[in-house]
């Protein structure tokens, strides 16, 4: 078998063990619950195969040994290993919390992520290394990285569950915090969709947002177009606001308590950010000091990094400060996983994008 | 009068010890850097404004460069207000330290001491059970599982049983001041870096030495002399992309050579505390033409001969009457689809060389020989010239580092991991077992607290519970 099939066997996988989550959601059957768990397991069975194909294949390609073929050295990579983690992150949730509910939150993230591998331009070939990234650092780098940024994003689900279940007023910060992100998020996913559907590109994701993103909305060349994209944008943030309240019922049905919610928002963070102070800061530090003689140089990503890191480590003490747990800790959770997404695509997407426009 | 100002340095130190202060320092810290990264650091102000009327507007970009450029914007990280956040960070972990470091370490070398029954009760992790049998019978099985379970007990004799007491991962309670230590000591270990070591930038073409570093608008002179022997790009296959740099350095010093060493872009040379990691490269400025080939010339019956040739140069083939010049010569050459060459690049990509061959005067063939190519090294007529190198026109660009602090930032590296790891994933864990007589049966208290993840320390203390339980029907 070839990885690119078993990559495909395991987007499937999730997808339907999506979908019998949400049945499970609806009818609180047990044989459907592990129905689902099964559908779960599968995906990440023939993903770790597909990994492990790719991982010796580059190795026979490149022949510089095991250690340092990690498929692990672009954007598909690692976003496929991303992916891989948060599966593995919750299945050990599920195992030890014995609640399945979020599955039906993870494996549509693990779903789509996949998919956006599909549909957007992102290289799937096997590159050769260039000469910097030919380190034993690679794997331990990576690896590590990826595994807290997966604790993190379970932070996050969490910590925006939390919000949902514990907001009561439509006035409230928390509240409008939530809703806000929901919102925002929504807009995004609209408006790129509707540049996808209406370019029809498959190119990089740097070219993509340079040329495409929002050119049909609010980068349209018509003022016309702007104000509606606008107007529509403030209609969706109204509307997310204003009903809220229904996600609220939907999630009190999933039987999830807010203790529990925030005991594992607090526990994925602790578990990542040890993890992410030694694999993401310290051993690229180490690496960038062999490679380059500068173990730090502000460049954007080690500053995104750091930021991130500030981020988690108010999250942690915050809980110290009297008034600070529950809601607020719950918001800087957010804020943190927004932070490692920005940190991990939107340093390359985004800021060298503005950055090379000088350039062009 | 007095006794305000003391109150008052007691409210600063408060402050400043703080985890409100830290949070604030934190939420203050990670802000302005979101600042440095979109704006250019250190670069040309074009850059900068260009970045600024994309941000905001054409017309408002040259106002906001020179507010920006007062604050120190454009080099962030090195003004003095980012740094005086730094050092408010530092202070912080300091304060907070010597306020709370005393008397953690007072409780950390507090002794355990038993504690009444009434006591156990309320601890939030107790049991109590019945055993049928006597407390002297059971006692050494007791101070043995609670041993298996990690906790060397004390014991103590009591009215009518014993008790015992133990501890696990009691100095754990100090892995958050390690992490803090830490962190304070990377600080300190940058400091050193900056203000005693340099970072700078050499060139050194193939077969010749250099001393000299440019270090920003410094010229900095080292005590000893680097020469590089030779530097080569290797590529992936056939292709183009690079697959490693490599230099072949020798380090020179008082006429002797001491070290030799190639380096690769992960694999750096160290020599009395400076390092020399792989940066860059390039042609030496017109020296593309004055190279020396490296051949190796093999007749068909197998004689060879080692040649250093220049451009235009003659040689023979050894034992045979045919003689080749070199012709031409091109850094990077490639047959366009009609089988025409041309030089795609001025970079040492495909070096190839046109040589012309003759026998007795007359002219026999003549052909392009490629040194990435060895089988265009064959001759018509059966013997090879091997084209090794064509040497002396590449420099080597070397990133040149003395940090006499990055040991400390090593150490502070490794500290903190153990202290974070020693924090989060190690927990204080204490244990009372009391053995009270009851006639022929023993009653078990049991109290026990932990300073976090209360519900593992729950599951282990009630597999100590199923196992003490067990053991009433074995020792009858």
């Amino acid at each position: 078998m070839e990885s690119p099939l078993l990559f495909g066997i395991s987007t499937m996988a999730y997808f339907i063990a999506m979908m019998i989550y949400f049945i499970y959601l609806a009818f609180r059957n047990n044989p459907v619950g592990i129905i689902a768990t099964s559908f779960t397991i599968l995906g990440f069975i023939s993903q770790t195969f597909a990994i492990a194909l790719r991982w010796k294949e580059f190795a026979e390609l490149s022949g510089m040994g095991f250690i340092r073929s990690a498929p692990l050295t672009n954007l598909y990579e690692s976003l496929t290993f991303f992916v891989w983690c948060l599966i593995l992150g919750y299945l050990i949730i599920e195992f030890k919390f014995k609640n399945r509910s979020f599955g039906a939150f993870v494996t549509p993230i693990a779903g789509l992520v996949l998919a956006f591998i599909d549909l957007t331009g992102v290289t799937k070939e096997i590159q050769p290394l260039v000469p910097a990234l030919k380190s034993n650092w690679l794997l331990a780098h990576v690896t590590m990285s990826f595994i807290a940024y997966a604790a993190f994003a379970i932070s996050f689900s969490t910590g925006i569950m939390y919000l949902i279940l514990n907001t009561e007023k439509k006035n409230e910060p928390a509240y409008i915090f939530w809703t806000l992100t929901f919102g925002l998020f929504a807009i995004l996913i609209l408006s790129m969709g509707i540049d996808f559907l209406t370019f029809k590109v498959k190119v990089r994701p740097e070219i993509f947002i340079k040329s495409y993103l929002f050119k049909t909305s609010f980068l349209h060349p018509s003022a016309t177009v702007n104000i509606i994209s606008w107007l529509i944008s403030f209609a969706i943030i109204f509307i997310v606001w204003k009903y809220g309240f229904i996600l609220k019922r939907i999630l009190i049905k999933f039987g999830l308590s807010a203790d529990m919610l925030d005991e594992i928002t607090y526990k994925s963070i602790a578990v990542g950010f040890p993890i992410f102070t030694l694999g993401g800061l310290i051993f690229g530090a180490i690496w960038a000091d062999q490679a380059w003689g500068v173990y730090w140089s502000w460049d954007p990503k080690e500053t995104w990094s750091l930021i991130t890191w500030f981020i988690y480590a108010f999250y942690i003490h915050s809980r110290f400060v009297r008034g600070w747990k529950g809601k607020k800790a719950a918001i800087v959770a957010v804020i943190g996983f927004m932070a490692v997404i920005f940190t991990y695509l939107g340093v390359n997407l985004l800021l060298s994008g503005l950055h090379s426009y000088g350039s062009q | 009068m007095e006794k305000e100002k003391s109150t008052l340095i007691d409210k600063i130190w408060a402050f400043f010890a703080s985890v409100k202060f830290a949070i604030i320092i934190f939420a203050l810290i990670a802000t302005t850097s979101i600042i440095g990264t979109i704006l250019e650091q250190r670069e040309d102000p074009a850059k900068n404004l260009q970045i600024l009327s994309r941000l905001f507007s054409e017309s408002l970009a040259p106002t906001l460069y020179e507010i920006f450029d007062k604050l120190g914007f454009f080099n962030m990280y090195r003004s003095w207000w980012f740094i005086s956040l730094l050092a408010l960070f530092a202070l912080n972990l300091i304060i907070c330290s010597l306020d709370r470091l005393p008397k953690i370490w007072k409780l950390v070398k507090e002794p355990m001491l038993p504690l009444p029954e009434e006591t156990l009760k309320k601890f939030l992790i107790n049991r109590e059970f019945t055993i049928k049998n006597t407390p002297d019978n059971i006692k050494f099985f007791v101070s043995d599982t609670l041993k298996k379970s990690g906790f060397k007990c004390n014991e103590v004799k009591e009215d009518n049983g014993f008790q015992f007491f133990g501890q696990k991962w009691n100095y754990s309670r100090l892995g958050v001041y390690l992490t803090h230590m830490s962190i304070l000591l990377i600080l300190i270990g940058a400091l050193i870096g900056i203000k005693l070591g340099f970072k700078g930038y050499m060139e050194v073409g193939e077969g010749t030495v250099s001393n000299t570093v440019i270090s920003g608008d410094k010229v900095l002179t080292l005590d000893f002399l680097v020469k590089c022997e030779n530097f080569e790009t290797e590529f992936y296959g056939m292709s183009d992309m690079p697959k490693e740099y490599r230099s072949w350095l020798t380090i020179i010093k008082d006429g002797k050579e001491v070290v030799k060493k190639s380096i690769t872009v992960n694999d750096p040379l160290t020599y009395e505390g400076i390092t020399f990691y792989q940066s860059s490269y390039g042609i030496i400025p017109n020296g593309l033409g004055r190279g020396i080939f490296i051949f190796n010339v093999v007749s068909k019956d197998g004689k060879s001969n080692l040649l250093n040739l220049r451009f235009g140069d003659s040689f023979q083939i050894p034992g045979t009457n045919l003689t080749g010049r070199i012709i031409d010569f091109s850094p990077a050459l490639r047959y366009d689809e009609r089988g025409n060459t041309f030089t795609y690049t001025n970079m040492m990509n495909n070096p190839a060389v046109l040589i012309d061959f003759t026998e007795s005067g007359k002219h026999k063939f003549s052909g392009w020989i490629f040194k990435r190519h060895p089988e265009s090294w064959q001759l018509p007529d059966g013997n090879r010239v091997e084209f090794y190198n064509y040497w002396g026109v590449e420099y080597t660009g070397l990133q040149v580092r003395k940090d006499p602090g990055v040991w400390l930032v090593y150490l502070g590296c490794i500290l903190i991991s153990i202290g974070l790891f020693t924090a989060f994933f190690l927990s204080h864990r204490r244990i009372w077992v009391k053995l009270i007589a009851d006639k022929q049966y023993t009653r078990i208290v049991i109290g026990a607290n932990t300073n976090k993840n209360r519900a593992a320390f729950e599951r282990k203390i009630d597999m100590i519970v199923s196992t003490l339980s067990k053991n009433k029907e074995g020792a009858k």
